[in-house]
């Protein structure tokens, strides 16, 4: 479970789609699907933040 | 007899012209001459050939993008649509295009040479296309940096998907020297940056705008890049080379940065749609083990000590009705059995052979005699008849 902070949003959204894959085939212990819940809960929280706080960033190469 | 008047009969004719395919979207092949650039800025002109000649108007937008040193004398091709001067009872060209035949007949026959060549040689293979990164956290874009192509690419990235980082690698898009930077930029973003995805672009324009994208290096450019490439050149109907080289091919610029990227939009609900997931996975969960705790729990109401005791006493109850049933049934089994034997042994009872009028012969000793030789002369033997016996006498 990697730290959030600098998951990319591709990670971060992998993770959480998989996450709820696992969740929705059922048949968890109890403690495993809250524990899964909570980091599900981060995760699209984080990838939320980066969609709506993100800046184009414009970088140029050139031959200088 | 039908008359007409003549307005009736030119709009008549000008409507034959409008509904006419052809004369709709025509270009037409011959000799420029007699061109007049009046001061309103519109154009007027002959385009002729050895035969026959059709007037031309130009207006004076359309004039802007034909090359100024067009002259009369010139060989050209003509687009426009062909209509009715109603006034003057004259069909014209309503021109919005002007091509030198030298250049874009050129133009023409070389884009195909190329075209036959490269896709002889498979460049245009549908095996070779890459497929285009659906997150793609840098993307590189070769265009012009004064151009309104950039301008609106960056508008699409913006709004779609402003998580990715641009990285602009500048080119001409006109002209004699486009080709080779257009060339070197592609092979920049190669060689100095890794970014995920290409996009080439360049605004609309007229075929000689678009020509430094079929140009043979620039085709070979693409299709040297390790990073899928996107083409969004000019508009819609048109068709470079380096689109059919390119790994995806867009209609127009800002296209190219819709199919280079996912929309914002469509990950937010995205999110949404994990959320919902994620919530009612968890309540199902605990929906479903709180309904086995309840199940449990009324099952336990039902069971209390008194009825397991009850249930003993009747468990108690059974054992004693089934050894019951087993002693009779093995008592009847026994009196069968010694019933069955008495009677073969009441079968067996001399006294019933002796009834029959048997007799059993036995001597002084009560030994039974089955044989003469058992016996001997004068013997004393004893004869035992059903009810009584009889004293005899061995003769002989």
């Amino acid at each position: 479970m990697e730290e959030l902070t600098n998951l990319s949003y591709e990670a971060a959204y992998q993770e959480l789609e998989a996450l709820v894959a696992r969740m929705e085939s059922g048949e968890l212990p109890l403690e495993e699907s809250v524990k899964l819940y909570e980091r599900g809960q981060r995760l699209s929280a984080h990838c939320q933040a980066l969609l709506e706080q993100a800046e184009l960033k414009i970088k140029l190469v050139d031959d200088a | 007899m039908q008359t007409y008047s003549v307005r009736e009969i030119t709009r008549y004719i000008r409507d034959l012209f409008e509904v006419d395919e052809i004369l709709d979207d025509i270009w037409v092949r011959g000799e420029l001459s007699n061109l007049t650039k009046a001061r309103s800025g519109h154009w007027y002109f002959t385009v002729k050939d050895s035969d026959a000649q059709m007037r031309c108007v130009m207006f004076r937008e359309a004039t802007r993008g034909v090359r100024a040193d067009v002259q009369a004398g010139d060989e050209i091709l003509v687009h426009g649509r062909v209509g009715v001067y109603e006034a003057r009872g004259e069909y014209q060209l309503y021109a919005d295009q002007i091509e030198a035949v030298g250049g874009l007949g050129d133009l023409h026959l070389r884009f195909e040479a190329l075209k036959a060549k490269l896709d002889a040689e498979g460049l245009f293979d549908p095996g070779r296309k890459r497929p285009i990164p659906f997150f793609p956290s840098q993307i590189g874009v070769v265009t012009s940096a004064t151009a309104a192509a950039w301008h609106d690419l960056q508008n699409v990235l913006r709004r779609r998907f402003p998580l990715a980082e641009v990285i602009l690698s500048p080119t001409l898009v006109q002209g004699a020297e486009a080709p080779t930077q257009i060339a070197r930029a592609l092979e920049r973003l190669n060689r100095k940056t890794n970014v995920d995805v290409i996009i080439v672009a360049r605004g609309g324009g007229s075929l000689e705008d678009l020509s430094c994208f079929n140009d043979e290096g620039v085709a070979r450019a693409v299709a040297a890049s390790r990073i899928p490439v996107i083409s969004g050149i000019g508009h819609e109907i048109d068709f470079t080379i380096v689109d059919f080289v390119a790994d995806l091919r867009a209609p127009t610029p800002s296209a190219a940065a819709e199919l280079a990227t996912p929309n914002r939009d469509d990950l937010l609900l995205d999110l949404d749609r994990l959320r919902q997931g994620l919530a009612a996975s968890i309540g199902d969960a605990l929906n479903e083990r709180e309904r086995d705790l309840r199940r449990l729990q009324s099952a336990l109401r039902f069971i209390t000590p008194l009825k397991t005791v009850q249930q003993a006493q009747r468990r108690v109850d059974d054992k004693r009705d089934q050894l019951a049933r087993a002693q009779r049934l093995q008592l009847q089994q026994r009196s069968e059995r010694l019933l069955h034997t008495s009677k073969a042994l009441e079968a067996a009872n001399p006294q019933h052979i002796l009834a029959r009028g048997y007799a059993m012969v036995r001597d002084e000793a009560g030994a039974v005699i089955r044989e003469a030789a058992q016996v001997s002369r004068n013997q004393r033997l004893n004869v035992q008849l059903a009810r009584d016996q009889i004293g005899v006498r061995v003769d002989d």
